[in-house]
């Protein structure tokens, strides 16, 4: 990738810093060696158009995208210079919500959502109403980034939070290119700190999973002996432990879509995601059975649909109006980003799909 | 120039090729599969020897493919050049070893 900014796209006033620009760029999808499918055809042709929301099972809270990382990939644009915070007030109809209608799963999301002057009061308040799954996605370098959050750790234990982190690679070359200077290595130490509480251990409840996602315009490849990969070196090399790794695909939005416009890939990536469309990926899409709260409260069908601004399609569009009936049901708002969790083996929060 | 022999974009057209000849171009294509499923080799291997080959065999379609296959499985570009140094190093020893059956032949005629 291109040297790594340090701005995020809203600060730098790009243009692609506005979703309608994106989304323009999206549906303009005539290239040059021919025409992109759009993403509505392609699922009517095994009729899975529209798709459809299930009963919800996981409730993805975006608290802020203030982060004190820069990555080149960031779909969410966050950055020190993003100040978007989730409210108290907001956080405690998150709790109502989740209370009423069982979702099993919370995943709080940022930014680096511990730097969230609120983060610990919810992830206390969360966790005495029962969620089976309690995901906390740490970037890890925050851990080590100021002594307020040396003890993050301890902390997540005592919650049994689930951690989730990103680890581009197993080495500090392809790491810090993607994630910035130094990124390698405080993440070495942060996930040797975390094992050295118990967590990522074969046999703990602590759960620690990393997510990999390419560092550049190609598309993850199986996720089973990526893992494989990923176990052995940072065993070897760093006596790491870890459980799970999700291979996800960077879709084509935000600060990735600018660089594969910048880096002249942003047509190749749409064949590619196309060519490796998969139907079986459809059905379980993470859309089908989460919701996505912004950090001001509005509802979302995924992330990725939260930071191009296509709100969900149905009257209740707040948290504060939440209701089953409404949002069950509803259909998906779709676009051509889609096709990033349908290619290969899908693409989700959790990892593949199909 | 802008046209060159080789467009990048043929790549994805490389299925097309059984559209005139089904049954072997099935046939090349099922053993192609197979041979790159995970196996004794790793398919991570088995990527990077395809690198080396397709250099070796100066193929820009195949150059680009596996250039990419191998970045998917998480290959660095260091292990990536070492791969390509092997091929070339073969190359190049089997162009001088033949060097041998010219000496012979030289001594052979003019000894
Ligand atoms: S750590 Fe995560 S949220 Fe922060 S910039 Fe990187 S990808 Fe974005
Ligand atoms: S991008 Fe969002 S809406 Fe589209 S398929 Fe993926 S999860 Fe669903």
């Amino acid at each position: 990738m291109s040297k790594l900014k340090t701005q995020s796209l809203h600060k730098r006033e790009s243009a692609l810093a506005n979703s309608k620009r994106q989304l323009e760029i999206l549906s303009n999808g005539i290239f040059k060696s021919g025409e992109l499918p759009t993403f509505k055809d392609k699922i009517s042709e095994t009729n899975q158009f529209p798709l459809k929301a299930k009963k919800l099972e996981i409730l993805q809270i975006n608290v802020g995208y203030m982060c004190n990382q820069v990555c080149e990939h960031c779909h969410v644009d966050a950055g020190p210079d993003r100040q978007e915070i989730m409210t108290r007030e907001t956080m405690l109809q998150c709790l109502e919500v989740i209370k009423s209608t069982g979702a099993h799963t919370l995943d709080l999301t940022g930014g680096a959502p511990e730097m969230n002057p609120n983060f610990r009061w919810f992830v206390e308040e969360a966790s005495k109403v029962g969620i089976k799954d309690f995901i906390v996605r740490s970037n890890l370098t925050i851990i080590r980034a100021n002594k307020k959050y040396h003890d993050l750790p301890d902390f997540f234990k005592k919650y049994n939070v689930h951690v989730v982190s990103s680890m581009p690679h197993w080495t500090r070359g392809k790491t810090d290119k993607q994630r910035g200077d130094g990124v390698f290595d405080k993440s070495i130490k942060a996930l040797q700190e975390l094992n050295a509480v118990g967590y990522g251990m074969p046999n703990s409840n602590l759960r620690l999973d990393l997510v990999y996602n390419p560092s550049g315009a190609f598309l993850p490849s199986n996720q089973a002996s990526m893992e494989k990969d990923f176990k052995k070196v940072l065993k070897e090399d760093f006596g790491i432990q870890f459980h799970n790794l999700f291979a996800l695909t960077n879709l084509p939005i935000s600060r990735f879509l600018d660089y594969l416009i910048a880096s002249e890939n942003y047509e190749d990536y749409m064949y590619q995601l196309v060519d490796a469309y998969n139907p079986a990926a459809v059905s379980n899409v993470m859309c089908t059975n989460t919701l996505s709260v912004s950090w001001d409260g509005f509802l979302y069908d995924c992330d990725f649909n939260q930071m191009l601004e296509l709100p969900v399609n149905s009257k209740a569009k707040h948290i504060s109006e939440y209701n089953k009936d409404l949002l069950e049901g509803r259909n998906i708002v779709i676009s051509q980003h889609c096709y990033g969790c349908t290619a290969g083996a899908g693409s989700s929060c959790q990892g593949s799909v199909a | 120039m802008s046209k060159t022999y080789y467009n990048p974009a043929d790549l994805r057209k490389f299925g097309n090729i059984t559209e005139w000849s089904e049954e072997l171009g099935n046939k090349f294509f099922e053993y192609y599969g197979k041979v790159f499923e995970e196996g004794a080799l790793t398919a991570r291997e088995k990527s990077l020897i395809a690198l080396a080959v397709a250099h070796t065999e100066q193929c820009p379609y195949c150059i680009d493919a596996y250039t990419k296959d191998s970045l998917q499985r998480g290959v660095t570009k260091e292990e990536m050049m070492e791969a390509i140094h092997v091929g070339a190093a073969i190359k190049s020893g089997a162009t001088l070893v033949h060097g041998v059956q010219m000496m012979n032949k030289v001594n052979k005629l003019d000894g």
